[in-house]
């Protein structure tokens, strides 16, 4: 049991490196609370592998430190570590039993028979293996030798954390769903520190109290699935989370206002101020296709905008429209009337971002 | 489905047919052919039957020389399989040094077998040899030429010597071929070195194992020329080993008739000894 801090931690698999993009890991800073069911969400080579390993010890960063409750670990090997970790591919000892892969962690460190006999028994319950376990792990499915992999994480009650790195890549989207469920069900239970790496949005939401999205080496934003759906702190999480995602449009800030050309948007003033302050011109405005609002006539604070097409979802329909160039999307609910043509839209000043440098502006409205 | 009933459909495996008789069955025919007559000259010939099956089967000397023949074959193999697999596991993986380690341990492989036997043939000699030298410094009164066991030693040395470095090859392909992950996975469960060895290297070297056990049972169970270019066999029969005997009956004695009985005896006990041990191992893998 353990909290997990990453201070000032960078890592490279470069000899010289010289720019950012060398960087597998940019310097972050981060700290997992002990106890937590974290997802650690990115696109694929976005080094969420690597920090991982980095965690484990499988790989020594290149800067910076890595603190397990604030005593550093970065000379320590993965074995004095006790973390466990699952891997995306399955890794099981071929010549062994079921019952053996599951026992060998245990057995490695020593732990008398008859408990490990207890405690596999009990992994094997939860992860449906009971009537496999005399079985070699070599004539298994490769599912089945997936959840022996992660029973082996399961096993050890010793964990500071189970890093488990895409592990349902190869596993049935039905199985997949019902395992996700197990781990959750076992984080409740044991209350271990659990990192669950994966690519998929919707696997991280139904896992994770709090989600780290990651993006070129970094972690963007670090909070709970609503939080990175209302507020994304990066135009990345904009557009990775959420379907279909965040739109983006360029916009001039002047002395009062956005401007898009010839249509303009009033900022809040605290905004507006901090937006000068930073000498800041050029922004991104994001808004989410949710929270685009779409009239059924004219409007004082509608723009009126040519619709492109209409895609319909069955419970709900999508909206694209032409705004100044850019295409843009819209969510109607079923019952909403379908505009032809033409379109109101407006764009809620409370869910309309302003983004410099990729970055979330943010200002304290209260 | 339903079968489709063409018969022509075998033509095309007359091309194979053809050459696999032509290669190997033509000419062991002609030794069966020798095996059950006596043949003085192309026109005098007698059918005996199981003669000189009889003769063979029953002859002591060839008993000690198979004998003689196992007991050096198992010996090269006890030695060469644990040594390659421990040169393997010690090679570098990565960089130049892995090149270079590549080149040095092949360098045995590339040299021809009656070369090897004069190399050693003057390397184990105490006047010329270094190796003879070294012996003589160390205080062993070394000499191949008149000790049947220094002999019999000097000849296990050169086939180790020769032969460790194609299984250190082929279990060193066979270790590359493991995944990086298996090993990260075995650090994370904590397991020993020896753990790792036996549980994770040693299982996915079965297969190459297999072709080099094979492969050098076969090699040393013909071995010839080594033996021969050294001591010529000797000292006394001791580095006599089966190919010598064979030798020394068909063209020493030109007995043809029980040479080819013998080389049939020869061919079918090399055949069963594979054929047991591959399926004994082939058993043991499956799932239980
Ligand atoms: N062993 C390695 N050597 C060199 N570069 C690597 C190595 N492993 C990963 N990388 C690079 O580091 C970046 C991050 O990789 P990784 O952590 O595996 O990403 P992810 O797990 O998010 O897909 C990628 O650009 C990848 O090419
Ligand atoms: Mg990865």
């Amino acid at each position: 049991m353990a909290e997990i801090t990453l201070n000032s931690l960078a890592h490279t698999y470069s000899d010289n490196p010289t720019k950012p993009e060398d960087y597998a890991i940019r310097e972050m800073q981060h700290i997992w609370h002990q106890g937590g069911a974290y997802a650690l969400l990115g696109p694929s080579g976005c080094g969420k592998s690597t920090l991982l390993n980095i965690i484990s010890g499988l790989l020594e960063p290149s800067d910076g430190e890595v603190l397990f409750d604030g005593k550093r670990v970065n000379e320590l090997k993965p074995e004095e570590r006790n973390i466990a970790q699952v891997f995306q591919f399955p890794v099981v000892y071929d010549t062994m039993t079921v019952y053996d892969n599951l026992a060998f962690p245990l057995r490695n460190i020593g732990v008398p028979e008859h408990k490990i006999r207890s405690k596999v028994l009990e992994v094997a319950e939860i992860l449906e293996l009971s009537d496999q376990l005399k079985r070699k792990a070599k004539g298994l499915s490769a599912d089945q030798k997936q959840k022996v992999s992660m029973g082996r994480g399961l096993v050890r009650d010793d964990v500071s954390a189970i890093l488990f790195d895409e592990p349902l890549t190869v596993i049935d989207p039905q199985l997949k769903w019902k395992l996700r469920r197990k781990l959750k069900q076992i984080h409740e239970q044991f209350n271990i520190t659990m990192v669950y790496v994966t690519h998929d949005q919707l696997e991280a939401s139904t896992f994770a109290d709090k989600i780290a999205v990651m993006y070129q080496g970094q972690i963007v934003q670090f909070g709970t699935p609503r939080e990175l759906f209302e507020n994304p702190a990066h135009t990345f999480v904009g557009y990775f989370i959420g379907s279909p995602g965040m739109n983006f449009i360029d916009a001039t800030v002047t002395e009062k206002e956005l401007s898009f050309g010839t249509h303009t948007l009033p900022l809040h003033p605290l905004l507006l101020k901090r937006l000068q302050d930073m000498d800041a011109q050029q922004v991104k405005v994001g808004i989410r296709p949710e929270f685009v609002h779409v009239w059924d006539g004219a409007n004082d604070d509608a723009f009126l905008v040519d619709v492109d097409f209409v895609e319909d979802l069955g419970t709900y329909k999508i909206l694209t429209f032409n705004f100044h160039g850019i295409l843009m999307k819209a969510r109607l609910s079923e019952d909403q009337k379908v505009p032809q043509g033409k379109a109101y839209v407006s764009f809620p000043e409370q869910w309309t971002k302003v983004y410099v440098n990729e970055f979330l502006v943010e200002v304290d409205h209260d | 489905m339903t079968k489709v009933e063409n018969n022509k459909a075998w033509w095309l495996v007359m091309p194979v047919f053809l050459i696999v008789a032509f290669s190997a069955i033509i000419p062991l025919m002609t030794v069966v052919n020798y095996s059950v007559q006596d043949i003085f000259d192309p026109y005098t010939r007698y059918f005996v039957g199981t003669e000189w099956f009889k003769q063979v089967m029953t002859d002591s000397r060839l008993h000690d020389a198979l004998i003689r023949q196992f007991i050096y074959s198992f010996t090269i193999l006890a030695i060469e399989i644990p040594l390659g697999i421990a040169v393997a596991l010690m090679m570098p993986t990565k960089g130049r040094g892995a090149s270079l380690a590549l080149i040095l341990v092949a360098i045995p492989l590339l040299i021809p077998w009656n070369v090897v036997g004069t190399i050693w043939q003057i390397f184990g000699r105490a006047d010329i040899g270094l190796f003879g030298a070294m012996m003589a410094e160390l205080g062993i009164n070394y000499n191949y030429a008149s000790e049947p066991m220094h002999a019999w030693l000097t000849v296990v040395l050169m086939d180790v010597w020769h032969w460790t470095p194609l299984v250190a090859l082929l279990c060193y392909s066979g270790l590359r071929a493991i995944p990086e992950v298996y090993y990260q996975a075995a650090r994370i469960d904590k397991a020993s070195r020896w753990a790792v060895f036996r549980y994770i290297q040693l299982p996915k070297l079965t297969n190459v194992l297999i072709i080099g056990v094979l492969l050098r049972f076969m090699d040393s169970f013909m071995i010839y020329t080594e033996p021969f270019v050294l001591t010529g066999g000797g000292p006394g029969t001791s580095t006599t080993f089966l190919s010598q005997s064979l030798v020394q009956q068909a063209i020493g004695q030109f007995d043809l008739g029980p040479a080819a009985a013998f080389s049939l005896v020869y061919f079918l006990i090399i055949l069963l000894v594979c054929w047991v041990f591959y399926t004994t191992i082939m058993n043991m893998q499956k799932d239980k």
